[in-house]
């Protein structure tokens, strides 16, 4: 049986691997991609919580919950962001963060 | 679950996780977060998660990320291909990481290890008690079942009501924001 600490290593993998993602690739789909990467290694860590500390002999429903809000407002960011990103093609013709540098000083 | 499967679906999460970063081609980028997703739904149902298992197949494999392929086939990125990466943020991503995984360890070798606590017919019986005698949910534990779905509705629809009606005015809110901002730049 795997124990609470392989599940929160796995968690940990994963939410590295989204933040090298972030910091390393310069387009911005991919860094998005990351992002719900992190969101889900956060997801995994909140469910084997709710599973490995019960309540009252069923597993903590309260952890599974906020892992449903916390996918329903990543489902919204993602549609919001990916429309947001369609805008800043059509203005500026790419979506590389390095040529995207119109506030920097 | 047994450890084997819980080894074959890291394996399975953290390879696509990996690859994600390493294509160059955005929509093979695409592919293998769908394959990593698909390993952490195996893990969500190992916990016994099974409805969190699910919506994660169904709303990020499934809705999120054909909305991130048809975005990607929207915009034309034939210049990713030969595009040279620069050395300093891949040398500050592996630093970052670095030191992320240290403190990562770190504080797991601190952590009281828990094993799994059982969810077998004694446990889950005696969990029955506090719901009301003849309703679904009482009636599957008894069995021996795990209600999932059931208990996941109960909870959300009595303790968290007032955040599940919140939630719906978010979608709203961004469903006018997006179409908001598609109108913009027709214009």
């Amino acid at each position: 049986m795997a124990s609470l600490n392989n599940y929160l290593l796995a968690s940990g993998l994963l939410f590295a691997i989204g933040l090298a993602g972030v910091v390393i690739r310069r387009n911005i789909i991919i860094v998005f991609m990351c992002l719900e990467l992190m969101l889900s290694a956060a997801n995994l860590s909140l469910v084997a919580f709710s599973r490995f500390h019960p309540v009252n002999g069923l597993p903590d429903y309260s952890g599974q919950m906020l892992v449903f809000f916390v996918i329903t407002v990543a489902a919204a960011e993602v549609a919001v962001g990916l429309a947001i990103i369609v805008a800043l093609y059509r203005a500026r013709q790419t979506i590389h963060t390095d040529e995207l540098d119109t506030l920097k000083g | 679950m047994p450890f084997y499967l819980f080894w074959l679906f890291t394996t399975v999460m953290l390879i696509g996780g990996v690859s994600v970063i390493a294509f160059r081609n955005p929509v093979s980028s695409a592919l293998s977060v769908v394959t990593c997703f698909v390993g952490l739904a195996g893990l969500f149902i190992g916990l016994s998660a099974f409805f969190v298992g699910v919506i994660q197949i169904l709303v990020y494999t499934g809705a999120v990320m054909v909305l991130f392929l048809f975005i990607i086939m929207l915009l034309d990125l034939k210049d990713e291909e030969h595009r040279t990466n620069k050395i300093a943020p891949i040398a500050t991503g592996l630093v970052l990481i670095g030191i992320f995984l240290i403190q990562l360890f770190s504080v797991i070798a601190d952590t009281p290890n828990a094993e799994s606590p059982p969810l077998d017919q004694a446990t889950l019986s005696a969990a029955a008690d506090s719901y009301p005698q003849d309703s679904k949910i009482a009636t599957e534990l008894k069995e021996g079942h795990l209600p999932d779905v059931h208990l996941i509705g109960h909870t959300l629809f009595t303790q968290y009501n007032l955040h599940l009606q919140i939630l719906g005015v978010l979608l709203l809110v961004a469903t006018i924001g997006v179409v908001s901002l598609s109108k913009r730049q027709t214009e």
